[in-house]
């Protein structure tokens, strides 16, 4: 009899459950969409009860689907979209406001008015991050604030905070009848609550952000035991759990110092491990927890997020109607052999890393008679191999680790010509992995090795296999080294354009 | 040919609505009795070129929208195809391509490694022979036009290809090497694609240098969940 493990990927537009086998193969999948609430401009929101009756559907229908191939799910892990904050009511388990998705804007000015106080410099000292509406940790004080009584009845314990999978975590080990209320240290480290040496909350900034200590979870490490699943037909110990990002970090089995991955989707979002030691950046990444065994140090990371990646493609598509399908730019792009001096910086709103310029808006810069849909579709795909660069000089020059090799995933790697200009652009070889469910698979590998179903992470490192690689071509390299400088002109145009 | 003309002229009168029609109205617009505008409605309605929503009124259909778009963009098969390469790549423990007729050459559109981390490299937008590989068989047994200039049927194992659904090769493209190959078929049920894995001889073959049935069915079933993914529902 086999062992297999369950991973639930809770991800900002779906709920997806998978059980995969020793081999790291998938054996069963479910999957079912929630719904976004977007109930003012910049605010986005989801509904936790959705969310939580959406994970225990899939996970009985994958478990189910499971049932026929001959293996025990032995171990459950979570990776769930970050930094997205939940409140709720210990007693009955109902939120007191729907979940506050990562990507909503609202806490803008209350970030402004913290930012300008005169002891905002412990935020950076401690969390490792400066002060962003991008963590959960103004989410949180906006929902004190903002919903009657909620700051009082969190001062006398009714009320419990989490990001999602601390609020899946509670209800699958029992909700109010006992369920178990806690977090884990890369999830703790979105919030800006966390001291990130000690990985502990830290009263300071709990004080600065007017945060109750009754409403937190306890921060447990990634990989380790956390409780046990008795929601989901068959009692399952909850072993892992993983911010998103550092999910697919995990799954692309990065465990060593240098070795990085990147997601592309809708943005992209590349990690980059840098081992025990945190690392202050200066440049532009922001260092956050990778991942924790139990029982070991904590695994720092480089992060490089950008906004605008496979979207500016959607936009190509539906914004302009040059392509029927995604995939089709690539058929786009190679009817030219160049971009034709075209460049397009999709500042749609704003950048983020490297840059962290909030006012920067788009451009397409070199336009001449002589540029075509096909230049355009090429600069289109550019823009994310450039930006890839961005980051990865940033990191680079924050750890000072070299870059072996970029691991990829995401839906944009089936684009040979984007995978090709992003090994030349890097001159570094691009490798995408067989299991292109990065995320859950991190998940997974975090729960089976936790409870033995691996031995350490060299025997998921062995896991790994490559599907493709794109390895960089020495004259292509070069000649997009010496373009480089007309690609930051195009950024500081952009930022240019929106600063006034 | 009359039947044609005023098929056609419905189609232009819905489509000129740019919303929805009733049977009536249609029947006017194009000067026919209700019933001969009925019955050319039920036809388009048949092949897809309209679709009635709840109330019963008429507006064009998926299948006149994908007329237009029938060619299948290679990339697009490549993005839809992806999970299930990886998947045929990961259980079967071989390379697995994807190739597709371009004119009368056979080009590869899709290369998955070999699971072993052995030194492999990307041939995606190469040339196969025709006749001499198991990919190039299935595109050449199953080509709409029935034949492949320059290509000899017998060589090719045609009339095999298509009485088994599935191509083997031995050695005919690089010594010690084989495979597996099957059809992949679009929407309108045409093959557009052929899926294939290959290997050493040894692995790929039983010892009668025979395909062996495990490795025939996972890339049959790949084929099928391919084809299913594009919209045949055969």
């Amino acid at each position: 009899m086999d062992r297999f493990v369950l991973a639930v990927d809770q991800g900002t537009t779906s709920t997806r459950s998978i059980v995969f086998d020793r081999g790291g193969r998938m054996v069963s999948v479910r999957q079912r969409e929630h719904r976004q609430f977007f109930p003012r401009p910049g605010w986005v929101e989801h509904d936790p009860m959705e969310i939580w009756a959406n994970t225990q559907r899939t996970a009985a229908q994958a478990l189910r689907d499971a049932a026929s191939s001959a293996g025990e799910v032995v171990a459950l892990g979570i990776a769930n979209q970050r930094e997205t904050t939940v409140v709720w009511d210990r007693a009955t388990g109902r939120p007191i406001t729907r979940a506050i998705v990562w990507q909503d804007t609202r806490t803008a000015d209350l970030v402004t008015r913290l930012t300008a106080r005169p002891d905002a410099g412990i935020v950076r000292e401690r969390s490792g991050m400066d002060i962003a509406g991008y963590f959960a940790g103004p989410r949180l004080r906006w929902v004190l604030d903002a919903v009657p009584r909620a700051r009082e009845r969190a001062e006398r314990g009714e009320l419990l905070f989490g990001t999602m999978e601390t609020w899946l975590i509670w209800n699958l080990t029992g909700g109010p009848d006992g369920g178990v209320h806690v977090t884990d240290v890369t999830n703790a480290s979105r919030t800006s609550l966390m001291d990130c040496r000690t990985c502990a909350w830290d009263p300071e900034l709990l004080e600065f952000f007017g945060i109750p200590a009754a409403l937190l979870p306890e921060v447990r490490p990634s990989v380790g035991e956390l409780g046990t699943a008795t929601a989901l037909g068959q009692p399952i110990p909850i072993t892992g759990a993983l911010g998103d990002q550092q999910a697919a970090l995990f799954g692309q089995a990065c465990f060593a110092p240098g070795e990085a991955k990147c997601t592309y989707g809708t943005g992209s979002f590349l990690l980059q491990n840098t081992g025990t030691e945190l690392v202050r950046t200066r440049s532009g990444s922001i260092s956050t927890v990778a991942y924790q065994l139990a029982g070991e140090p904590v695994h720092y990371a480089l992060e490089g997020s950008v906004a605008v990646a496979g979207a500016l493609v959607q936009w190509l598509r539906d914004g302009l109607g040059l392509i029927g399908t995604a995939p089709e730019i690539e058929t786009l792009a190679r009817t030219v052999d160049d971009n034709g001096g075209c460049y397009v910086v999709p500042a749609f709103s704003g950048l983020l890393a490297p840059h962290w310029r909030g006012e920067a808006r788009g451009l397409v810069a070199g336009l001449t008679s002589y540029v075509t849909k096909g230049h355009l579709a090429r600069a289109v795909l550019e823009a994310t191999g450039w930006q890839t660069r961005d980051v990865v000089l940033a990191m680079a020059a924050d750890s000072g680790l070299a870059l072996p090799a970029l691991r990829v995933d995401g839906g944009m790697t089936t684009n040979n010509l984007l995978m090709q200009f992003v090994a030349d652009v890097l001159d570094t070889p691009v490798v995408r992995p067989m299991v292109g469910e990065t995320v859950s698979l991190g998940a997974a590998y975090a729960a089976g090795l936790a409870v033995g179903l691996w031995a350490d992470v060299e025997a998921l490192r062995r896991n790994w296999h490559r599907s493709a690689q794109w390895s960089p071509v020495p004259a292509r390299a070069a000649q997009l080294d010496a373009e480089y400088p007309t690609w930051e002109k195009a950024v500081r145009l952009s930022i240019a354009w929106g600063a006034d | 040919m009359q039947s044609l003309e005023r098929a056609a002229a419905i189609l232009q009168v819905v489509a000129g609505s740019g919303g929805t029609l009733g049977v009536t109205d249609i029947a006017a617009a194009v000067g026919l009795p209700k019933t001969t505008a009925h019955s050319l409605l039920r036809t388009l309605l048949g092949v897809r070129f309209v679709e009635q929503d709840r109330a019963g009124r008429y507006a064009l259909g998926q299948g006149l929208l994908r007329l237009g778009t029938g060619h299948l963009d290679v990339n697009e098969l490549r993005s839809r195809a992806s999970n299930w390469t990886d998947a045929l790549a990961s259980r079967s423990g071989q390379a697995v391509r994807l190739a597709t007729l371009e004119g009368e050459r056979v080009v590869v559109v899709h290369h998955v490694f070999r699971p072993d981390d052995s030194a492999q490299v990307l041939d995606v937008g190469t040339v196969l022979p025709a006749d001499r590989t198991a990919l190039g068989r299935v595109l050449v047994a199953f080509a709409p036009h029935r034949t492949v200039r320059g290509v000899d049927p017998a060589r090719a194992d045609v009339a095999a290809v298509r009485a088994r659904g599935w191509a083997v090769e031995d050695s005919g493209w690089e010594a010690g090497a084989a495979g597996l190959a099957a059809p992949v078929r679009g929407s309108t049920g045409l093959v557009v694609a052929a899926l294939g894995i290959s290997g050493p001889a040894e692995t790929v073959l039983d010892g009668h240098r025979g395909a062996r049935p495990r490795l025939v069915a996972m890339v049959t079933e790949s084929a099928q969940a391919i084809s299913r993914e594009l919209g045949w529902h055969g």
